[in-house]
Formats: structure tokens, sequence, C-alpha cells
């Protein structure tokens, strides 16, 4: 049986703490007596046989008739898939969404049903590049549609094909790809790695239009959204909801197909990041100086291309269909009975180490925003109640902070860091006085249309992903990141993580308790 | 008296090109230009002619100096210049009776007794320079575009030197500020030709490529005469960039990121390194390959490109000129401007406005005396590096 999370209390005979330091790590001594470590509980067990696992729960949804009674001759088959942020790091193929897709094509053709369009759900994302959907969809998939045009990636500008579907009780207008609205059924394939994802977000943000978005993806949802991962206290997920409300009653008939992993995320010779740290072997210290050496030693252009070469051996431990509300809720249980850890009250000082990778940087960069979009946007956010710093508290951050973008990837944020943060890192401030600029501006739109961009606007979104941890935080400290560069963040610079430590008390004091969130793996800190 | 001269020789020519590669300091050392006892320049006209001593205060080191020193200027000057002559061409100084002047350093019309173009031409004015190259009808004035340049007149780089009434400027400011009225003259000269290109644009862009002193000279004339233009500059060192900010642009970033400055302030596409619009008109105030390249490549069709830095041998590849019809234009020196509102003031009266306006004395870095020259011309070669802008020779104790 996998071990739950759980709580350790720092004290002298505890060994130094693993953090992330980008596409490395360091091992960090942390005070004693008045540190916490919260560690992830261990990997769940996976099912054994996924793709029956797949086949009864299309034939045995939840609120919906089977999948083959919804399968008609003649009818107009959308199938949307979440696209390349997830899962993080890829999964070792064959991906799960290639095992749901080819059950639903299996149905589909078993039925008669020619007219079948697989829609990539990128929302603001970048394009996939075709190495990912093939990664994601598999070879036979890709080839069979991909070449007629019936495999595709969304596209939030392309205003002749979006299609309204009506407004919510708050005038939030419901915009989404016009042929996933005019569709006759829906089905949507996806993985959940944490609670955020998933319900009527796959739709409302995967096909929807930059104006269908705006209406959660801002400052004010943001900062209100307590958290991302408890979507019953999200201003985001409330938003979300009601668009759903919407899609239930005037959009098309949708068929969700949500699946979750374990946390099992890194294979040999990286599987001593799962380990705790006093259970390490000879074997895994020397692992990891071997590691952590090598790392050191070579570009970071190639410690990057060997970090993202990582291919997670997750294995599947839920998968429902049906009805998007009904579906979603077993989903969460699976989630959060992976990711959940009880904490007692509320810390001083959180610290955490940011990785190489987010959901805007497969394959590519963590520039300086995404650091903050990690560190203050998904990793403060994994909590369930209340934050696990408390208000006016110190978040801790290690990550080099290098000042580089990938410019194919992110030509909107180099912008966004050259021109809008040195204006203001206030993300109410740069919504009303930048953002519009951003969104419009005709180069970023057609490197998002063609290339393999992300959306203008969506540095601004990263940001705001973290205005909430940005407003509950006293002081932002990074450990080791290039200074003038965590500045230009509104953060403090650090050397050492003792240097932060001493920073950290000039606002929490010299006694204040510390909390280090364990990464990895995932959990979500459920603070009573 | 002592006084820096440079003399024609290829040898040391040739040895400070090389050696500058290793060193600014180094190439002062070998270089062409020597401190040394020089036979006082007899005065070039009669008595009546209008010439004056005037007794240097202080002389700045501009670029053009320093490619003559380190071996790398064009050999085009050779038949437009006198040897052996002493540089100096920023000055300030001081004439018999005290009175403070500035020099403008062209050698024009008047001081070589030909005919202006028009009346009250500035000594820069007029579209035949044959004046320049061909000794006055006495045979006392050999030829030199300026000041600096000309065997006759001495230069600021000594205790004292002729000039032409037509040169002087009396001025009533800080000597550390006269001292860059001239350079400031040439930005602003640079400055306003983008006028003819932005006649009628709402909301003109106007680039600026290199924010040393005449980089910064130019955002200042900007700023201050055409006002309603969007200036943009790339600025490679952090006190460039503060000044170019307090001196009035409206965007300066580090220089690597100015075609994206450029690009977002056009909202336009970049297509092979080369934005589809673009700035109006650029000002390029550094004069390499470099430079030439990247301001063509953020200017937008059919604008134009102002070279104020001293180009020299370039290579470049000018499909895209052709392609956009894009208009090269160089800037030297000064001469009679026409502003927007259509009045027609000199160059030189703009720059002391500006001067005065901006306390141009904050771009003053440094002062040395001449015998530590090859100190102060390694500093003025490396004066960004080193947090510096302007470098200068002071004179105010010097003796003949």
């Amino acid at each position: 049986m996998p071990r739950p999370g759980f709580v350790l209390d720092v004290d002298r005979s505890t060994p130094p703490m693993l953090f992330w330091r980008g596409e490395n790590f360091s091992l960090e001594k942390l005070p004693a007596d008045r540190t916490r470590v919260i560690y992830p509980p261990e990997p769940l067990p996976g099912i054994d046989d996924v793709d029956g696992a797949i086949r009864n729960a299309l034939l045995n949804p939840l609120d919906m008739d089977p999948l083959p009674a919804l399968l008609t001759p003649g009818m107009k088959l959308t199938i949307c898939f979440d696209d390349a942020s997830l899962s993080l790091p890829k999964m070792r193929r064959p991906d799960t969404r290639q095992r749901i897709i080819e059950a639903v094509l299996e149905l589909a053709a078993e039925a008669g049903v020619d007219d079948v369009h697989l829609i990539a759900a990128l929302g603001l994302h970048r394009r996939m590049h075709d190495y990912e959907l093939r990664h994601v969809l598999g070879d036979r998939i890709f080839d069979a549609f991909h070449p007629r045009g019936l495999l595709y990636q969304h596209d939030a500008e392309d205003y002749d094909n979006l299609s309204v579907i009506g407004e919510t009780d708050e005038g939030e207008v419901v915009e989404i790809s016009k042929r996933v609205a005019e569709s006759d059924l829906v089905v949507y394939a996806n993985i959940n790695q944490v609670a955020m994802d998933g319900g009527w977000k796959s739709i409302t943000t995967g096909v929807a239009s930059y104006r269908c978005l705006s209406y959660h993806h801002n400052p004010a949802t943001l900062q209100n959204t307590r958290s991302l991962m408890d979507r019953h206290h999200s201003a985001l997920h409330h938003s979300l909801w009601r668009m759903g409300e919407v899609l239930r009653e005037h959009g098309p008939k949708i068929f969700t197909v949500e699946t979750t992993l374990n946390t099992d995320t890194f294979p040999s010779p990286f599987d001593f990041l799962a380990k705790r740290e006093w259970e390490w072997t000879a074997k895994d210290r020397a692992t990891f100086l071997a590691t952590q050496k090598s790392l050191d030693r070579v570009p970071v252009k190639m410690r990057r291309k060997i970090m993202h070469s990582i291919e997670s051996p997750y294995r599947m431990t839920g998968v429902h269909a049906g009805f998007t509300p009904t579906v979603h809720e077993k989903t969460l249980e699976n989630v959060y009975a992976q990711h959940l850890v009880d904490v007692e009250g509320q810390t001083d000082i959180l610290t955490m180490g940011i990785p190489y990778i987010c959901p805007y940087n497969p394959e590519g960069i963590m520039n300086p925003i995404l650091v903050m979009c990690m560190g203050l946007g998904y990793l403060f956010n994994m909590y369930r109640g209340k934050p696990l710093v408390r208000e006016g508290g110190v978040i801790i951050m290690t990550h080099p902070t290098y000042r580089d973008f990938h410019s194919v990837h992110h030509p909107s944020y180099i912008d966004f860091f050259e021109e809008v943060l040195p204006d203001t890192t206030d993300p109410a401030v740069m919504s009303e006085k930048w953002e519009a600029k951003y969104a419009e501006d005709e180069w970023y739109r057609h490197l998002y249309r063609t290339g393999n961009a992300y959306h203008g606007v969506h540095p601004f979104y990263a940001w705001y992903w973290g205005a909430h941890g940005q407003q509950h935080a006293g002081r932002v400290i990074i450990v080791g990141g290039d200074a003038p560069t965590v500045r230009r963040l509104g953060f403090t610079p650090a050397s050492t993580m003792n240097d932060a430590l001493e920073i950290a008390a000039d606002v929490v004091g010299r006694s204040a308790s510390i909390t280090h969130l364990h990464v990895p793996s995932v959990l979500v800190a459920d603070v009573k | 008296m002592r006084a820096l001269q440079v003399r024609r020789t290829p040898v040391k020519l040739g040895m400070a090109r090389i050696t500058s590669a290793l060193s600014p300091a180094a190439a002062a050392k070998v270089g062409p230009l020597e401190l040394r006892r020089i036979d006082d320049p007899v005065r070039p006209g009669g008595p009546d002619a209008g010439w004056q001593q005037v007794h240097t205060r202080l002389s700045g080191i501009c670029g053009s100096d320093l490619a003559l020193v380190d071996g790398h200027a064009s050999t085009y000057f050779e038949d437009w210049v006198s040897f052996p002559f002493v540089p100096g061409h920023e000055v300030v100084g001081e004439l018999d009776d005290g009175t403070t002047v500035v020099l403008e350093p062209v050698l024009g019309h008047a001081a070589r007794g030909v005919a202006p173009p028009f009346d009250g031409a500035a000594p820069g004015d007029g579209d035949d320079y044959a004046h320049l190259a061909t000794p006055s009808a006495d045979g006392l004035l050999e030829p030199g575009i300026q000041t600096g340049f000309c065997c006759s007149t001495g230069g600021g780089w000594a205790p004292w030197f002729w000039a032409h009434d037509s040169q002087l400027h009396r001025v009533d400011m800080p000597d550390e500020r006269a001292v860059l009225v001239e350079p400031f003259a040439a930005g602003i000269h640079a400055a306003l030709l983008a006028l003819p290109t932005i006649d009628g644009v709402d909301d003109p862009i106007i680039a600026v490529l290199g924010a040393g002193t005449m980089g910064l000279a130019t955002v200042a004339g900007l700023a201050r005469y055409v006002p309603h233009a969007q200036i943009v500059v790339g600025a490679r060192y952090p006190h460039q960039q503060a000044l170019a900010r307090a001196f009035g642009a409206t965007v300066v970033v580090a220089d690597r990121e100015l075609l994206r400055a450029v690009r977002r302030a056009a909202g336009c596409h970049v297509v092979g390194g080369q934005l589809t619009s673009g700035a109006h008109v650029t000002i390029d105030a550094v004069g390499s390959n470099a430079s030439i390249g990247d301001a063509l490549a953020i200017t937008r069709p059919r604008g134009r490109v102002v070279l104020l830095g001293m180009p020299a041998d370039v290579s470049l590849d000018l499909t895209g000129l052709w392609h956009r019809e894009t208009e090269l234009k160089g800037a030297y020196t000064y001469g009679t401007e026409t502003l927007a509102d259509g009045t027609r003031p000199t160059t030189f009266q703009l720059a002391i406005d500006t001067t005065n306006h901006v306390e141009a004395e904050r771009l003053l870095s440094a002062t040395y005396r001449l015998d530590d020259h090859v100190d102060a011309l390694a500093h003025a070669a490396t004066a960004g590096r080193r947090g510096a802008v302007k470098i200068a020779f002071d004179l105010r104790n010097a003796t003949s």
C-alpha cells in the first residue's frame, strides 16, 4: 500500500531537503525546531487494464446514455482533447488520450459515423508541433486524420469559425468553436493531473474565444480564486460553471471522458526525486550528486533538453465518462485521494523549489514570468481551506530565473517582460493599461494562429495566475536567481537559503515558522 | 607651444589600427597622435580678416577623433584635411578680452573669404564643398573641413588656436556645458533631418540607435524640436538608458531590444529579422555595419535612415533598402535649420538653447590634462562600459 502524505517536523537530525532549481536541484538544510516539511502521498496503484477501464466507462457512463447509443450514422461527431500542457512531464506512449480516442473511434466506426473531427483544445496556448500530436494521439490517428484536415488545433482568433452559445446570468458570453457548437455530439478526452482542470473548464477554455476567456481569466477573478485547486471556493471555477450551465442549456451534447493519473513522475535515474530524503540509500545519494554535478557541467540548453526528454511512467488511477459535472466530481475524488495531505495551521514562511517545467513551457523555457506563475500561481495554490502561508508571510522559491525566453513559443512574453513589467507588476493596472494592446497585436495574433506561439495576451494570464499569491504574500524571495531579473518581477533576490531566511526575518521575525512544500511530487495541503 | 598633433605617418596609422584591437591605450601610444612642442600657428589671414586667438578651456574627444587616432578613419578625408594638424573641434575657449566662446568648427565660406551660398549662411551651409579642399587665396589657410583637421588654424587640443569670427559663438554658461554645444549641434541637426519624412504624420515614431554623446544629443533635440514624435531609444548601458529617459525619450530599451520596442510601437510584424513596418525615421548614432543593418531593419518602407555616427568602411546587404525604398541620409555637422513652424535658426543657436535646457554638463564624465592624453583617449574609447559619456581635455591651467 502506498503511504499517505505527511508532515515532518525538522529536527537536528533531519537531512537537507531537496529543492528544484529549474533544470537542476539543490539540497538545503532547513532550520530545526521551527520547520516542517509536507510530503506528498506516494503514488496510488494504477489500473492494470487501462483499455478495458476506458471501454467500460464509455459503455457505462454517469448520467448519460452509453456512448454507442449516442452515435448514429450521418451525425456530426467532434472529439476534443487536452493539449501539450498535460501531462507534465509528458507521459510514456501510449498516451491516455490516444487510448480514449481510439476507443471512441472504434465505437463510432461500428455505428457508421463518418463525419468526425479531432480538435486539440488549446485555448490560448501554443499550437502543438506535429511530433507532439503524434505523441498524444499515436501515429495511427495522426496519419488517418491529420492529412485530411480532420485533425486540427483550436483557433481562438478565427471568428469566422467561432459561435456564441449564449450568456450567463452575469453577462459572460459563451463563445466556442463553431464545429463544436454545431456538433451532434462532442466527446472530450481529458487528463486530470490537478484538481483545477477538467469539468466545464475543458470546453469553456479549451475551445473558447479570447473574448470568452477574458471573463474569467482576469485579475479580479483570479484574486478571488481561493484556491485554484478548490473549485467550490474559486471565482474562476464559479464563472466556468456558470458558462457550463449555458452550454448544457444551449450548447451541443457533451460526453466527457476524464482520467486521473498517479504521481509516479520520474523514471530512473531520476526516481530518487520521489523518495523522502532520510530514506535515500547510498546509491540514491550518489545518483543525486552525479546528476547534480553532471547537470551543472553542461550548458543550460543541454540541461533543458535532458529534462524535457523525460517521459513519465504515470499510471491511470481512474476513468469516468458521461455528464460533465457528475464525471468531474468523481475525478476530483480520485485527484484528492492522490494529492491531499492534512496540515494543521498556516506558516510564516513557505519554501518551494521551482522546477524546469510548468503547463506553459512544454519543450520550452521556464522564463521569468513563468517562474512567477509556477510559484505564486500553481504551487501557492496547492491548498484547500487556507493558504499554507499566512497573509503577509514570506514565500521563498529557488530557481535560476535566467532572463531567457523561447522566441518561438513566447514572443509576447519577451515584450511583456521588457515593456509591461518595468511599468507595473500590479495585475489590475496592467490589465487596464496594457492587456488590450497585447491581445489585439496583429503579429502575436499571426504567430499564435499560424506558428507555435502562445497568444499575445498569455503572459498577462500567466501573471494573473499568481495574482492571489502576489496579493497574499508580504514578500517573495527567489534564491539563486539573476538579481536584476528577480527585481523586475517585483521580488527580492537572495544568494543562498540562509540569506533568504535572513531577509524574511525582516518581515516575519527571527523565530518565524517555516513550511517546505516538497516538490516533487504534487500535493494539495488541506489546511485546517 | 606643447600640443597634441597628428602627422601623416602611414606606419603609425597601421600600427594604431592593429593595436587598437588589443587596447585603446596602446593605440594611442603608437598611433599618429603625439604630444610635442610645435611652432605656433600663423594667423590664417590678414589682421582685418576676422581671425581671433582662442585660448582653449575645455576640448572634447569625439568619435571621429578616436577613429583618427586608432587608424580607423576613412581615407576619404585625406584630401579634405591638411597635415600635420592639432585635433580638437569640440571647444569652449576664451578670447583675448576674456569673452567665453564656443567654436563652430566648420571652416566655411566666410573663414575662407568666399561668397556664402546665401545671406546669413552658417559655416556648414552650401552645396559645393570646393572651398574646404582648396587653400585660401592668400595661401594662409590650407584645406581642412574643420578646425581640428587643418594645419593652419591649430585645434582645441592645444593651449590656443586661431578661429574666424564666423565660427565663434559668445556664450554665458559653465565651461562644462559649453564644451557640449558642438556635439549637441550635430545631434540636433540629425534630429531635424527627420522632419521632412514625418511631415503630416500624426504619431510619428523615431528610433535612435545608440546613446553615447551623439545619440543623447539627438534625443534631446527630438524631445525639444519634434515633441510630437514617439522617441524609441536603444542604449547599451544603464547610465545611457537613464540619460535618454531624462532627455525625453518615450521608450528606452537595451540596444538588443530595439527591434522589438519599435515593433511594439508600430504594431507590425517581424519577417526574417526585419520589421514589416517600423519607425518612420531611424537615427543611427553608432555608424557600424551592425548598426546600419539594424537601422534598415527597423525602418518602415519609404522611411528614412539618418547616419549620424561616422560609418567609414561598411559592408551591407542593401536588398532591403532597395525593396523598401528606404532613404539613407547622412548627417554631418550643422548649418541653418528649418523648424516645423517655418523659422530658420542656426543649429548652434538651437544647441546653445538645448544644452542650457537639459543642463548638458551632466554628460561630461571626466577631464584630463594633455599630458595624460593616452589615458584620456583610452577612457573615451571605452566610455560606455566605464559608465562615462563625454571625455574632454582641460587646458584651463595649461601653459604654452
